[in-house]
């Protein structure tokens, strides 16, 4: 496609098909763009209330990624994900444990309870399936339900905990949970040296352990690679380090968040370095993918580096502050998306989720295949939730978790997923998207009508709205009309039956 | 031998429905047991009853016609609260009052009526062919866009150029405020209409004999040869198809009959409420009516007119007997909206469980 020279008819017509492609994106962005102007705010504030939305809920919006692509929708049913993350909370915050510590308690308590809610959760979309996405947001009300009899009645009623600042009345926990002095900000305040020392020596043990394993397993070892990344990560940890005892590196880089403004010098510069050794060292021809792909790096690093000297744009960059280590487990989780996806089990994922009866014909255990991606949508969902919670730091005990399903999907949605079909790409356009408007579209409203009890209906109707809209054109594209029965099976049986030709990534 | 006609006996009633007839039939007892004025919580429960009744009977022609639940049914209430605020705007009761004495409060409810049928009918339209588009998933469109047009209305009352200074806010100038007194107009018509004490046990006639004629209207109407095809077109489409049925047009009818008895519910529900609530309060009533009717052993395919009947009864019963026997029991404890949110999504989620699902991407 791309070797066919432009000509004005097909460049309009590629035109068309971006935007048809794209258009609940552009459609999106627009309307950002005219709330923006009408509301006549403050860029800075903004860019800095919508990257922290962005760091805060991120991880929740990726938790749908996996189910999505196995073929159950939309998962509304994370909300028992987050459920688990609050319970773990009760407790560690009962125990006394702050900071990183109470956090990783945390982790450590609320992933076996995801992981069971989620079994239970995929043992009830498996017997209702075609129809998990009603299923998801009613069992959401169930386990609320379930979950406000518990923390309201059974604590301190049926069991016995006795802590006079959880409990309002002898039993039942406080209407507001105040994480401030425990879990507010664990996460987030670890500064960017310290993320950079923790992942380089992540980097290191998982190196060798995977070397090990690989070589356990009779499978052939690049040895050269892995000194080489060894040794590089080795290099990273040893400057993280030096760079604590200089003034002005720690300055910059050792405080609780992240300048943007830094942020992108840096990024700049790392990804200048990355474009010229790379170009220097594997000397791509001209002209082919990997050249472009590297030249395009060299440039987006030159207009990074230079738009932090416009005045204007290096005042935006400086009003946003980001937590290092919250956005590097977003990227964490964006890697581990795709490292499921590019495995087995990911691919048998694909294929379960493309035909349920291709798959079983192709030997694969549908229904186990559902329920481990239920299981770790929900584990994900859960870790998601502790991020939301530390960074908002003081949360409803009641009624916290309930729109998290809501919020997650409609963000997905608008990024440019579908029922069927989503992306890490997508999520995190869909995340800056959706909470953009989130923050300008009840300032426009303001400004128009004049009164901002308004905004709250606007938010609702936004986020439902999305959602009918989206649900009601897939299913109308993916063919509403069809008539049930034979031909919808005649079809399915007329797709190949070999799960590798349709389950490799396109 | 016996073990498995239990088990067929136990399949038609269903686990749901069981439970919540022993819960019902418990909570009763023990109201009885620790001296709760067991006959006026009775009494309210047929108040309430007759209250939700035709809510709950728009599920019917929706399960019918192969829909399946109307869980958007918030469509036809938002119809129906126009046709009420409108009669209130128009000053229908004391007008006719003027003219007629004591004709006005009947006036303006058959006004409202007719404005929210006219109303919910063009709407019922319009949503039968968007669900027509997206079969197959129902029920997940129709949540969410009774979820939107909730909040979408809630936008709308909250700038509607209304004038009669009974809707508008005190302060405001515009809008619909929240609740809107029904007290010039209908309040308690139906309720009132007849009523008398059988013993310790007020009957609200009126509001009894209104739900029990619209039931019979919806009856005769699955009778006659449209609703015949209508449940034809629900059961099996293929073999509608073939006997000459348009299913799609059925589906419309199914629908928009829903969707005009949602709005002649809501109609009847704020005369006995007494007061109209706009803005989110119909958020969850999709949720409720559904929740009833599956009470009532209806399925996510099959409904009937009995259905809705004890439905109702056992489902209002259980929100109207609960509180007061957890505050007898529990000390002061109402734990009667947890409970009642724990029994209604789980008798929806058992209904779907045994739906077997759809055939999407089968």
């Amino acid at each position: 496609m791309s070797n066919t020279p432009l000509n004005k008819k097909s460049s309009l017509d590629g035109l068309k098909r971006f935007v048809f492609d794209n258009k609940v994106i552009l459609l999106f962005v627009l309307l950002s763009i005219v709330c923006i102007l009408i509301a006549d705010t403050n860029a800075s504030y903004v860019a800095s209330e919508v990257f922290t939305r962005f760091g805060r809920n991120t991880c929740l919006v990726l938790a749908l990624i996996i189910p999505c692509l196995a073929g159950l929708g939309m998962n509304f049913g994370i909300v028992v994900g987050a459920i688990a993350a609050q319970l773990s909370i009760f407790w560690v915050v009962h125990w006394g444990f702050t900071g990183m510590g109470g956090l990783l308690l945390c982790v450590l308590i609320s992933t076996p309870l995801a992981v069971l809610f989620g079994w239970l959760l995929g043992k009830l979309f498996n017997k209702t399936k075609g129809s998990e996405m009603i299923t998801g947001l009613v069992l959401g009300f169930f386990a609320d339900g379930l979950y406000r009899l518990f923390v309201l009645y059974i604590i301190g009623g049926v069991i016995p905990f006795d802590d006079p600042n959880l409990l309002e009345r002898g039993f039942g926990l406080r209407n507001a949970f105040d994480l401030t002095g425990n879990l507010k900000y664990s996460l987030d305040d670890i500064s960017f040296l310290t993320t950079v020392s923790v992942l380089s020596v992540v980097s290191i043990f998982s190196t060798l352990v995977l070397s090990s394993f690989d070589k356990k397993m009779g499978r052939e070892v690049n040895a050269k690679q892995v000194t080489g990344k060894v040794v590089a990560s080795v290099v990273v940890l040893v400057v993280s380090i030096v760079a604590r005892f200089v003034p002005i590196l720690n300055d910059m880089l050792g405080s609780n968040r992240l300048l943007m403004s830094d942020a992108v010098m840096l990024g700049g510069i790392g990804l200048l370095v990355y474009a010229a050794v790379m170009l220097a060292w594997k000397r791509p021809e001209k002209g082919s993918g990997a050249f472009r792909k590297l030249a395009g790096f060299a440039v987006l690093a030159l207009v990074l580096l230079v738009s932090n000297f416009i005045p204007d744009v290096n005042k935006l960059y400086r009003s946003v502050r980001l937590p290092a280590m919250t956005y590097a487990v977003i990227c964490f989780f964006v890697f581990f998306n795709n490292w499921i996806l590019s495995t087995r089990l990911g691919q048998n994922m694909r294929t379960v989720g493309q035909s349920r009866s291709v798959a079983t014909s192709a030997g694969l255990d549908v229904d186990k295949t559902r329920i481990i991606a239920t299981c770790i949508s929900t584990v994900m969902a859960a870790w998601g939730q502790l991020i939301f919670l530390q960074n908002l730091g003081t949360f409803n005990t009641v009624q916290q978790q309930s729109n998290v399903g809501l919020y997650a999907v409609a963000a997905i949605l608008v990024g440019g997923a579908n029922v069927q079909k989503a992306s890490n790409k997508q999520a995190i356009i869909g995340v800056f998207l959706f909470h953009t408007l989130f923050v300008v579209a009840p300032l426009a409203a303001t400004k128009l009508v004049g009164d901002s009890a308004i905004s709250e209906y606007i938010r609702m109707f936004f986020s439902y709205g999305v959602i009918a809209v989206s649900l009601a054109m897939h299913a109308w594209k993916s063919g509403g009309g069809r008539k049930p029965g034979a031909e919808g099976m005649s079809a399915v049986m007329m797709q190949p039956t070999n799960p590798a030709a349709n389950s490799r990534p396109k | 031998m016996t073990k498995e006609k239990l088990k067929k006996t136990m399949d038609v009633i269903g686990w749901p429905r069981l439970i919540v007839c022993l819960f019902f039939a418990a909570i009763v007892l023990t109201a009885y047991i620790n001296g709760i004025d067991v006959a006026s919580y009775f009494s309210s429960t047929l108040k309430y009853w007759g209250m939700w009744g035709i809510l709950v009977l728009a599920m019917v022609p929706s399960i019918k016609c192969g829909i399946g639940p109307n869980f958007g049914v918030s469509l036809g209430i938002v119809c129906g609260l126009l046709g009420t605020l409108l009669a209130i705007e128009f000053n229908i009761a004391p007008r006719v009052n003027a003219a007629m004495p004591g004709a006005g409060p009947w006036m303006a409810m058959l006004f409202a009526i007719a404005v929210s049928i006219a109303v919910a009918w063009i709407v019922g339209i319009g949503y039968g062919k968007l669900l027509n588009m997206v079969k197959g998933s129902e029920m997940t469109v129709t949540t969410y866009v009774g979820y939107s047009v909730i909040y979408l209305m809630c936008i709308v009352w909250f700038r509607a150029p209304f004038s009669s200074g009974e809707i508008i806010w005190p302060l405001g100038g515009a809008g619909v405020r929240n609740p809107v007194s029904l007290e010039s107009s209908f309040a308690y018509l139906l309720n009132d209409f007849l009523g008398f004490n059988l013993g310790p046990v007020y009957i609200p006639t009126g509001i009894i004999l209104c739900v029990l004629l619209v039931c019979l209207v919806v009856h005769f109407y699955f009778r006659s040869k449209t609703g015949i095809a209508i449940t034809a077109s629900g059961a099996n489409p293929t073999f509608a198809r073939a006997s000459g049925i348009d299913v799609n047009k059925m589906r419309i009818k199914g629908i928009t009959l829903s969707t005009v008895l949602g709005a002649v519910g809501i109609v009847v529900y704020t005369q006995g409420f007494g007061y109209l609530q706009a803005y989110s309060a119909p958020l969850t009533m999709g949720f409720l009516c559904v929740a009833s009717v599956l009470i009532g052993g209806a399925t996510t395919t099959k409904a009937t007119i009995t259905h809705v009947i004890i439905g109702t009864f056992l489902y209002q019963g259980l929100v109207i007997f609960t509180p007061p026997v957890s505050n007898e029991l529990l000390a002061g404890t109402d734990i009667s909206d947890t409970m009642r949110q724990i029994i209604q999504n789980g008798v929806i989620l058992y209904a779907l469980a045994k739906a077997k699902g759809g055939s999407s991407n089968e």
